[in-house]
């Protein structure tokens, strides 16, 4: 360590490190310790458990079908707001962050009202014969919604920043538009996609606020892992709630582990040699 | 493959960056826009290349009229003033990239061999699966030639080639080029704003200043006989002294100096730091010494003339220089042109 | 959104026919199309949830919601959700600036692994965050017992809301102002610590001056989250109606009492919360506000978007 010049490290290290102890480890500690205390063979069978099962399948399938549709309009979004100039721009590229400013609780009255089958949306798709609310099509579309902003706002900075004289050299070599973005925009976007998909997906398997209102919360149908913990709860069932929730804790480590892998290696050109 | 220039405009928003040039450039010849910035270069090469289209006036590649031919199908190699080599691919495949997005299918091994063959004329042989990231400057700018050779150009257009090298690597890569050049007889035009560099590297300078050519020909020509002063000022120091002139002949301080073709006024007498001889008493401009900077190969002497006019030149580095001495200048091969006002 | 002017004009500057500049996705047909699909789905995706809101509130007229604003359950719940905040916020302010502070001013051990433990927050699920806390404040958690023997409630009361609160929010102000004080350096402080300026007078007249919008920013985010927070509060709360509950819990209850438009009125005015942020945030950014983008908490995260982005300056109007 080189010699401290400026005042306040122990002030704000001290705050710092009580604060995050307090705040952030002492619970999620207390968390895992309760989920370790229950041996192993109780772990499994809670964890294991059928409805348990299910309802990974159930969050991890929305999950991925509205990280899907996401990364679709998140990047089409994203290009349209850096690359074109049209009315209503700047009002599109504030917008974009009102699923981040809307609490989760109104977001899902909200979509529930509009994909029932009486709402603005839900009475057309139910003539189609298509019903979202209470199906796990509601799921996706409440995952969707909370994390609709997250590839947006990863890829847009890093869009605007690309050199502009990458994309006339590939033109000046013969490429096609569609070469061009495939061959040269899209590996140089890559990283900022992983990390806005890895956000995105993490935020839908956590999301619990705009999902219940629309899920019908079936058990083996509509039933995502965060309401069984909740329910398991409600149940005072702590030990399975605490297995639960500890396997969504693993789940989050784990992407926050993936997102790292992937973003490292899809960055390996920029090291120095 | 001869190009020609026919006339053209660009106009950005309000401001006219090039004002109705035309330009003929012979097949194989290569040829140095030589500007200020701001001088409408970069913008007349880009629209050689088909990244920006003329409001007005007609691009020719030979006989053809290439004006509306969209970039990707002009068939021209240009290399970026900061390569932009494609940093997520390796020299190799940045070479490549070109034969790869081709119309013309080649076999993978026939675009090894054309990237090894590459490789070896800008003697980078070895690099090939490095990153952009990790070579010097010197040797991503020989990529990003090697990467616009590959397609086989018909015109090879450099935007500012050595602008961010060092200068020792600068002129090394210039004389290189010129070998390059010289074996593959491309039409090769290249931006500068380095009179230096489009002296030593061009067959043929062309000289521009907001938004017109001021001045075509070779080296000698527009070093020897520069057409205007901003010419004689932007290829290298310049001495300006307030003349007159009377039926051709330029005044200054009552020395007489020829001035054939340049009417009747205001005019400025213009020479070189070199092109002065100093003598303690004899014809020639009056003025006194000033002070002396010293220089590894010479002395640069300043002095004031006697109406008050700063001059300065270059003598041996023996010159035995004595504050407020005076004397007289002789000065060799003036230039006078009509002043500007 | 004026679709029809949107689809028939071109980029300002351009020349109309072929001469489309020398960039890729320029195509007229290409780009209006996207665009139109684009404003489509934002008119679907966003604009319309948010529309619905003010529609269902004023479904049974302006006295109706008037007197489900005024409803005293609600106006108890309105109350519990801005004394959460006024509680939460600043104390989520203070250790966003000291752990800002600490990590930028500073080269210590453990420096990255502090990074990413503030975050963590970012990626746990509400629910789990909420979980969690029972286990430490519960009766069946490790200060139970103890807190039970004191007869100190922190479950179920208001302690136990901000506490969940303030672990939801706990990143919010510092990841703000990490990036951009990193971004600037120390050379500001360390003039002034030189000039003989003490630590305290450094940091108010040196150091908040140039980051004065960015932590602005990250309270204002902070705040939404606070007052919008719904699954972690709902596991400590207790969800007891005119004690426990805050804005979000009480919608739900309202909701599912089948009371939609009184739901509806006060999920209005946290809507109009997250219009009053969305705005507080555009303006926040002309200001050059959360233009600096994560820190370096994944090693070399977005592409040029690591501490080197000083781009951000945080200039002054």
């Amino acid at each position: 360590m080189a010699r401290r010049i400026l005042p306040g490290l122990p002030l704000s290290l001290g705050i710092t490190l009580v604060y995050v102890a307090v705040i952030v480890v002492l619970p999620l500690g207390a968390l895992i310790f309760k989920a370790a205390s229950l041996g192993p063979a109780d772990y499994w069978t809670i964890v294991s458990s059928d409805r348990a099962v299910a309802s990974y399948r159930v969050t991890l399938l929305c999950a991925a079908a509205a990280t899907a549709f996401n990364l679709v309009f998140g990047m089409a979004l994203a290009w349209v707001i850096v690359r074109y100039r049209f009315p209503g721009r700047r009002f599109v590229d504030a917008l974009v962050d009102l699923p981040f400013a809307l609490p989760t609780a109104v977001a899902g009255i909200a979509l529930t009202t509009l994909f029932a089958s009486n709402g603005w949306f839900g009475g057309a798709l139910s003539a189609l014969g298509i019903k979202v609310a209470y199906t796990p099509i509601g799921i996706i579309i409440a995952m969707a919604f909370t994390s609709l902003p997250f590839i947006v706002r990863t890829v847009q900075p890093v869009l605007e920043e690309l050199d502009g004289a990458l994309e006339e050299a590939a033109q000046t070599l013969g490429a096609s538009d569609g070469e061009i973005f495939r061959r040269v925009l899209l590996p140089q976007l890559l990283p900022a996609i992983l990390a806005g998909l890895s956000l995105s997906f993490a935020r839908s398997l956590g999301e619990f606020g705009a999902i219940i209102f629309i899920a019908g919360n079936q058990p083996y149908e509509t039933e995502i892992t965060a309401l069984l913990a909740f329910i398991r709860l409600e149940e005072y069932d702590y030990p399975a709630s605490a297995a639960i929730a500890s396997i969504m804790l693993l789940a989050a480590f784990l992407m926050l582990a993936v997102t790292n892998i992937l973003q490292t290696r899809a960055l390996r050109y920029t090291v120095k040699g | 493959m001869k190009i020609r220039l026919d006339k053209i405009v660009k106009t950005f928003d309000t401001f006219r960056a090039v004002h109705g040039v035309s330009l003929d450039i012979g097949s194989g010849e290569l040829v140095a826009l030589l500007g200020p910035s701001g001088s409408g270069k970069t913008t007349i090469l880009r629209m050689v290349a088909g990244l920006e289209y003329p409001d007005e006036g007609a691009i020719f590649f030979g006989e053809e009229n290439a004006t509306d031919i969209e970039v990707r199908h002009r068939g021209v190699g240009f290399v970026f003033q900061h390569y932009a080599l494609f940093p997520h691919m390796t020299i190799g495949e940045n070479i490549a990239f070109g034969m790869k997005v081709s119309k013309t299918r080649r076999s993978a091994a026939e675009i090894a061999d054309r990237v090894a063959d590459l490789l070896r004329l800008v003697q980078l042989d070895g690099l090939k699966d490095r990153f952009p990231a990790q070579i010097s400057g010197g040797q991503r700018q020989r990529v990003a030639l090697a990467r616009a050779l590959a397609v086989d150009p018909k015109v090879l257009l450099l935007d500012e080639p050595f602008g961010a090298l060092d200068a020792n690597v600068r002129r090394d890569l210039r004389r290189w080029l010129r070998k390059i050049h010289e074996e593959l007889g491309i039409t090769t035009l290249f931006v500068t704003h380095d009179q230096a560099e489009a002296l030593d590297l061009a067959d043929r300078v062309v000289i521009l200043d907001k938004g017109r050519i001021v001045q075509t020909g070779t080296p000698e020509e527009v070093c020897r006989a520069p057409e205007n002063a901003f010419v004689m000022n932007f290829l290298g120091d310049a001495n300006r002294l307030k003349a007159t002139v009377t039926a051709g002949r330029a005044s200054v301080n009552e020395v007489l100096f020829d001035a054939t073709g340049v009417p009747d006024g205001a005019a400025e007498l213009f020479f070189r730091p070199a092109d002065v001889i100093w003598r303690e008493d004899g014809a020639g401009i009056p003025a006194v010494l000033l002070r002396v900077i010293d220089r590894p190969d010479s002395k640069r002497i300043l002095a004031v003339t006697a109406d008050g006019q700063h001059v300065e030149f270059d003598t041996a580095p023996e010159f035995p220089f004595r504050p407020q001495s005076r004397g007289t200048l002789e000065i060799l091969r003036p230039k006078v042109f009509a002043a500007a006002f | 959104m004026t679709d029809g002017r949107t689809m028939t004009k071109a980029t300002p500057g351009s020349k109309p026919g072929h001469r489309r500049p020398a960039r890729i996705g320029e195509k007229p047909i290409f780009r209006n199309s996207l665009i139109a699909i684009v404003l489509v789905l934002v008119l679907f995706v966003i604009v319309a949830p948010l529309a619905i809101i003010g529609v269902q509130a004023f479904s049974k007229g302006a006295a109706f919601f008037a007197k489900s604003i005024a409803d005293r359950d609600t106006a108890h719940a309105i109350w519990m959700t801005a004394l959460t905040a006024l509680i939460a916020v600043p104390v989520n302010t203070v250790f966003g600036v000291a752990a800002a502070w600490a990590i930028t001013k500073f080269d210590f051990p453990g420096r990255r692994l502090l990074l990413v433990v503030i975050e963590i927050p970012f990626s746990v699920s509400p629910i789990v965050a909420g979980v969690a806390y029972l286990f430490v404040y519960g009766l069946q958690g490790l200060f139970g017992a103890a807190l039970q023997s004191v007869d100190m409630k922190i479950l179920f009361a208001l302690p136990g809301i901000v506490l969940a609160s303030l672990f939801v929010t706990a990143p919010f102000v510092a990841r703000e102002l990490i990036p951009l004080m990193q971004a600037q350096g120390r050379d500001l402080e360390e003039a002034a610590t030189s000039l003989g300026a003490s630590g305290w007078r450094t940091f108010f007249s040196v150091t908040l001056p140039n980051i004065k919008w960015a932590l602005l920013y990250g309270i204002i985010l902070c705040n939404a989250r606070v007052m919008g927070e719904f699954g972690a509060v709902s596991v400590v709360s207790g969800n007891i109606r005119g004690q426990t509950n805050t804005l979000p819990l009480h919608i739900e209850l309202l909701y599912h009492d089948y009371n939609a438009v009184g739901a509806f009125a006060a999920a209005s005015i946290l809507a109009s919360l997250a219009i009053v942020t969305l705005i507080a945030k555009v303006a926040l950014e002309r200001r050059g506000a959360g233009r600096v983008r994560r820190p370096a908490l994944a090693g070399p995260s977005l592409a040029g978007s690591a501490p080197k982005t000083s781009k951000a300056g945080i200039s002054t109007p």
